[in-house]
C-alpha cells in the first residue's frame, strides 16, 4: 500500500485555553491514530503532549475523544474512517485540561483513596483459600479494569457538572466498588458508602458507561444495577422496615 | 542551598519506579517504618508490568504435586544457561510461592483449579506448569492489586515525576534530582537510600514490545555514580511479537499461547522446532510430532514440546526459518492454537489476545494462525547486586526487577519476572529500610552537583543546534536493531559502537521546541542521555563475550565458550569512561550443583 496523506485536527492548548490546530501528515498500513500523533510528534510538532504507554489497549494512558467519541488512541484505526475525512482529536472534556492531549485525572485516584481497602476474612483450617472459578467469574471481569477513564469521562452526572464531582464516585469506583462487594473472601461493608459518599443514587443508568468501555465491562448490568440493589435492600426493603418498627415499638 | 532554590522533600528511603518491583518494594520499605516515595514517571498503574500477560512462576504444586523450589531453581538456571546467581535464583525458587499467596491476602483473583486452589499453566523451560495467571492478563492484576495495597498504605506517590541523576555524598547515596512533567519544574530528593525499579532499556531497538519509559534510566543513573553493571550483553528477543501490519511489529504475544496449546509452524506448514533441539535440552524435549501431541494430553508419561523450548533457543529458530526463505509473507512464522483448541477455550484463556489481533490485525485467532516473529523484550544484564539484599556496589543504593543483574543468567524463562519483581521488589524494601535504620552521620547534599544537573537538563532549550530529539532516537533504534540485534558479529557491534558515538555528539546539538510544561520533545530529549548509556553498555559486553550463550548469540563465535562460562562481564564506569572486565561467577555448593546434575 502507498503511503496515504491524511489531515488531522488535535487540540492544542492548556488551561488558560487554546485551539485545534490542523497537521497533514502521511500515514501507513495498519495504523492507529496514536501512530498519527506520534508522526506528529517526530515531524512536526515536537512539544504536543500526549500520554501513552503500551500501544496495545492493556494500560488506558491514552484515552482521547476522537471525532467527538471517547476513545483509546491505540485501539482506533485509521482505516474505519473515510477517505479524505478530517479526523478530530481533543482531550477528555470531563477532566481539567493539563496540556494538549493531556488531561488532570487525579479525580480518579482521590475517589479511590476513599474506598475502604479489601479486607479478606480468615484462611481455611487446612490455611489456604479456596475458592471456585465460577464464584470469581464475576468478580474478574471487573478486574479486567484498565482504567482509561472513558467511563468517567461520558458520564453525565459529572461531565458538565463539576459540582457533583465532589459527591460522586463516577463507574470506574462502582466497578472497583462492585469487585470488592462480590470478592468471595472480603468482608469491609460498603454499603452506607455508596448510598452517601459514592453518590450512587446520582447514576440513571444510562449506559453511556458500559457502551464506550474498551474491555467491554457491562458496568450497569453488572457492577452499578447490583449495587443499587444492595443499597435498596439495606435502607429501602419494606418487610424491613416494618420490622424495624414493629422492634422499636417493642423497646 | 539547593533545597532553598528547588522543590525539595526529604524521605528515608525513595523509590524509583511504580511496577511490580517498585510497589513491592514501597509497600515493604513504609511497612518497615521507612518513610518511603514512591516516583513514577506514568500515572500509577501504568508500568509496564500492567502488560505483562503469562503468569507469575511459583512452584505452590497446585497442579504438579511434584512441583518444588529445588525443580524451579533447576529449571531457571538451566533456562540462563547455568550463568546465573546461582543465590538469587535458589531465593527467587524458595520465595516465589509465599509472594503470591500474598498478592491474594491482598485481593488478586487468580483462576482457580477445580479444588479451588490457583491455577497454573505451562510456560517454557518450566518442567511442570508453574504459572499463577488470570486469563492473559496477570500484569494487569499484579499491578492493580499492588496500587490499591500501597494506596491503603498511604504511601506518598509522586507521578508523572522522571528523576534523572542521583546524588551522592562521600560516595553514599544522598538524594535524586528530576522533574515534573506536568509544570516541568525540577524536584530535589534528599533522602538515605534510593531503590531503582526502573526497569530495562528495551526502547533502545526498534522493533520491540517496550512503551516510551523503558529507556535504561536506572542503568544509567547508577552506572553515573559509579554503580557496576553486569551482563549487559544479554538481551532478550522474546520469540513472539506481532508483525503485521507494520504500525504493530513487536507487540508482544504470549507464550501462554504455547503454553495452552499452540504450536509454531512454517510457510510449508512443518512444526519446524523439532529441527531445534540443542543437545542440552534433548533429555526433556520430546524427539518427535507423535510424542509432543501425547504431552498434551498425557504430561507425566511424556516429553514437552519444543514448542516450549526457552526464549532464546526458540527466538533463533524463528529467526532462522525467515533467513532460510520458510518464513511468513510479512517476515514471520505462524503460531497456531485454532487447529488444536476450541474457539469458547481460545477467548476465555487468551482474551486479550483474541481482542488484539482482531483490533489490530482483522485476525480471528480462533480461526486462523496468528503471524509472529522475535521483539526486543527484557534486559537480563542491569545493575550488579547483593544476592540477599539487592545492595548495589554504591552504598545506599539498592536495585529490584529487570534494571537489575543476576537472576535470569544469560537467559530469562517465562514467567520469572513476574516473581523477580516481588520476591527481590520486598528485599529491596525490606534492606533499604534496614539501612536507613543502621545510617549514621547526616545526608548533605552537593548544591554545585544540583546546579550543572539542572544546567544540563535545561541545555536543550538553549541549544544553538538543531538536532531532533525524535530522528535521534529513530536512528539509535536502527543501529540496535541491525547490529547489536539477535545474531551478532564483531564488525557490526564495533561499527554500532561508532554510531552510538556519532549519536551522542548530535545529542549534545538537541533542539526543542515549546516550553517546559508538559513536554514530550524535552522528555525524550533528556532521555538520550540514559538510552545511549545503556545502548553503549550493551553493545561493549557483547564484544567482550567472544561466545554465544542465551540472550547474546555471536556469528563469528557459534558456540559457548567453558572460559566464558565461568564469567560475568562487569562495566564500570570510571573518570567518564566506561571500562570493562571479567569476573568470577560466585561458587555454587555441593548441594545445589547436585539438583542440577540431576537427570529429568
Amino acid at each position: 500500500m502507498a503511503e496515504q496523506l491524511v489531515n488531522m485536527r488535535v487540540w492544542r492548548g492548556d488551561a488558560a485555553g487554546g485551539e485545534f490546530k490542523d497537521y497533514r501528515i502521511a500515514i501507513g498500513e495498519g495504523q492507529v491514530v496514536l501512530d498519527v500523533i506520534h508522526a506528529i510528534q517526530a515531524h512536526q510538532a515536537g512539544d504536543l503532549a500526549v500520554r501513552w504507554n503500551c500501544k496495545a489497549g492493556k494500560c488506558g494512558s491514552c484515552s482521547a475523544e476522537v471525532n467527538g467519541k471517547p476513545r483509546l488512541m491505540c485501539m482506533t484505526r485509521m482505516n474505519t474512517f473515510a477517505p479524505g475525512e478530517t479526523i478530530t482529536v481533543s482531550p477528555m472534556r470531563t477532566f481539567p485540561i493539563i496540556r494538549d492531549l493531556v488531561t488532570d485525572v487525579s479525580y480518579n485516584y482521590q475517589k479511590a483513596k476513599e474506598i475502604p481497602a479489601f479486607k479478606p476474612k480468615p484462611k481455611e483450617a487446612d490455611g489456604t483459600r479456596r475458592m471456585y472459578q465460577e464464584d470469581i467469574d464475576r468478580v474478574q471481569e471487573f478486574h479486567k479494569c484498565i482504567e482509561c477513564f472513558l467511563c468517567q469521562n461520558v458520564c453525565h452526572v459529572i461531565r458538565d457538572h463539576d459540582a457533583n464531582k465532589p459527591a460522586f464516585a463516577g463507574p470506574r469506583l462502582f466497578v472497583r466498588l462492585a469487585s470488592l462487594e462480590m470478592h468471595p473472601l472480603d468482608t469491609n461493608d460498603r454499603i452506607e458508602l455508596m448510598k452517601q459518599k459514592a453518590g450512587l443514587g446520582y447514576c440513571n443508568i444510562t449506559k453511556c458507561c458500559t457502551e464506550v468501555c474498551p474491555e467491554h465491562i457491562h458496568i450497569t448490568d453488572n457492577a452499578i444495577i447490583p449495587l443499587k440493589e444492595r443499597v435498596v435492600d439495606r435502607y429501602y426493603d419494606p418487610i424491613a422496615k416494618l420490622l424495624g418498627l414493629f422492634s422499636s415499638k417493642n423497646k | 542551598m539547593a533545597e532553598a532554590k528547588y522543590e525539595t522533600h526529604e524521605y528515608d528511603v525513595v523509590v524509583v519506579g511504580a511496577g511490580g518491583a517498585g510497589l513491592r518494594a514501597a509497600v515493604e520499605a513504609s511497612a518497615q517504618g521507612a518513610k518511603t516515595a514512591l516516583v513514577c514517571k506514568s500515572l500509577l498503574g501504568k508500568a509496564h508490568t500492567v502488560m505483562a500477560e503469562g503468569g507469575i512462576a511459583a512452584a505452590m504444586g497446585n497442579v504438579y504435586s511434584e512441583d518444588n523450589w529445588q525443580v524451579h531453581f533447576r529449571d531457571t538456571m538451566r533456562g540462563g544457561k547455568l550463568l546465573n546467581n546461582w543465590r538469587m535464583a535458589q531465593i527467587h525458587a524458595q520465595e516465589s510461592p509465599d509472594r503470591v499467596l500474598e498478592l491474594e491476602e491482598w485481593g488478586a483473583l487468580f483462576d482457580r483449579t477445580k479444588d479451588g486452589l490457583i491455577l497454573q499453566r505451562d510456560f517454557g523451560g518450566h518442567r511442570y506448569a508453574r504459572l499463577a495467571h488470570v486469563g492473559d492478563r496477570t500484569g494487569l492484576e499484579m499491578i492493580r492489586t499492588l496500587q490499591q495495597h500501597a494506596v491503603h498504605q498511604g504511601i506518598d506517590v509522586y507521578m508523572e515525576c522522571n528523576l534523572q541523576r542521583l546524588l551522592t555524598d562521600g560516595g553514599r547515596i544522598s538524594g535524586a534530582f528530576g522533574y515534573w512533567r506536568e509544570s516541568g519544574k525540577f524536584i530535589l530528593f534528599k533522602c538515605k537510600a534510593v531503590v531503582l525499579a526502573t526497569g530495562g532499556g528495551g526502547k533502545a531497538w526498534k522493533v520491540t514490545s517496550n512503551s516510551w519509559e523503558y529507556t535504561g534510566d536506572g542503568v544509567t543513573m547508577a552506572s553515573d555514580v559509579g554503580a557496576d553493571l553486569l551482563d549487559m550483553e544479554f538481551m532478550q528477543f522474546h520469540p513472539t511479537g506481532m508483525v503485521w501490519p507494520p504500525s504493530v511489529r513487536g507487540i508482544l504475544v504470549t507464550e501462554g499461547v504455547r503454553g495452552d496449546g499452540g504450536t509454531l509452524k512454517n510457510i510449508k506448514n512443518e512444526r519446524f522446532m523439532f529441527n531445534y533441539i540443542p543437545d542440552f535440552f534433548k533429555a526433556e524435549t520430546a524427539a518427535t510430532i507423535e510424542e509432543a501431541e501425547r504431552w498434551y494430553e498425557d504430561k507425566r508419561n511424556n516429553r514437552r514440546t519444543p514448542d516450549l523450548l526457552p526464549r532464546d533457543e526458540v527466538a533463533r529458530a524463528i529467526n532462522s526459518e525467515v533467513k532460510a526463505g520458510r518464513g511468513t509473507p510479512h517476515g514471520g512464522v505462524f503460531l497456531d492454537i485454532a487447529s488444536r483448541r476450541p474457539a469458547d477455550y481460545i477467548r476465555r484463556r487468551l482474551p486479550s489476545m483474541y481482542h488484539q489481533f482482531k483490533e489490530l490485525a482483522d485476525v480471528d485467532i480462533t480461526a486462523e494462525p496468528m503471524e509472529v516473529g522475535p521483539t526486543c523484550h527484557y534486559s537480563m544484564g542491569g545493575v550488579r547486586v547483593d544476592a540477599d539484599t539487592t545492595a548495589t556496589t554504591v552504598p545506599g543504593l539498592f536495585a529490584a526487577g529487570e534494571v537489575a543483574a543476576g537472576l535470569h543468567g544469560a537467559n530469562r524463562l517465562g514467567g520469572n519476572s513476574l516473581s523477580d519483581l516481588l520476591v527481590f521488589g520486598r528485599r529491596a524494601g525490606l534492606y533499604a529500610a534496614e539501612y536507613c535504620k543502621k545510617f549514621a552521620g547526616t545526608v548533605s547534599l552537593d548544591n554545585d552537583q544540583v546546579d550543572s544537573y539542572a544546567g544540563e537538563m535545561l541545555a536543550p532549550f538553549e541549544s544553538k543546534g538543531n538536532e531532533n530529539p525524535y530522528t535521534i532516537h529513530a536512528d539509535l533504534q536502527e543501529c540496535m536493531q541491525d547490529l547489536v540485534g539477535i545474531i551478532r558479529t564483531e564488525a557490526e557491534l564495533n561499527q554500532a559502537l561508532m554510531i552510538i558515538q556519532q549519536l551522542k555528539q548530535r545529542s549534545q546539538n538537541v533542539k526543542v521546541e515549546g516550553n517546559r510544561h508538559y513536554n514530550p520533545g524535552w522528555h525524550l530529549a533528556l532521555d538520550l542521555h540514559s538510552l545511549l548509556n545503556f545502548a553503549q553498555a550493551a553493545t561493549l559486553a557483547a564484544i567482550e563475550r567472544k561466545e554465544s550463550r542465551g540472550g547474546h548469540t555471536r556469528d563469528d563465535f557459534p558456540n559457548t565458550d567453558v572460559k566464558f562460562a565461568k564469567v560475568n562481564i562487569i562495566v564500570r564506569r570510571k573518570n567518564g569512561e566506561m571500562n570493562l572486565s571479567q569476573e568470577p561467577l560466585p561458587e555454587m555448593p555441593d548441594d545445589l550443583k547436585a539438583l542440577l546434575e540431576e537427570k529429568k
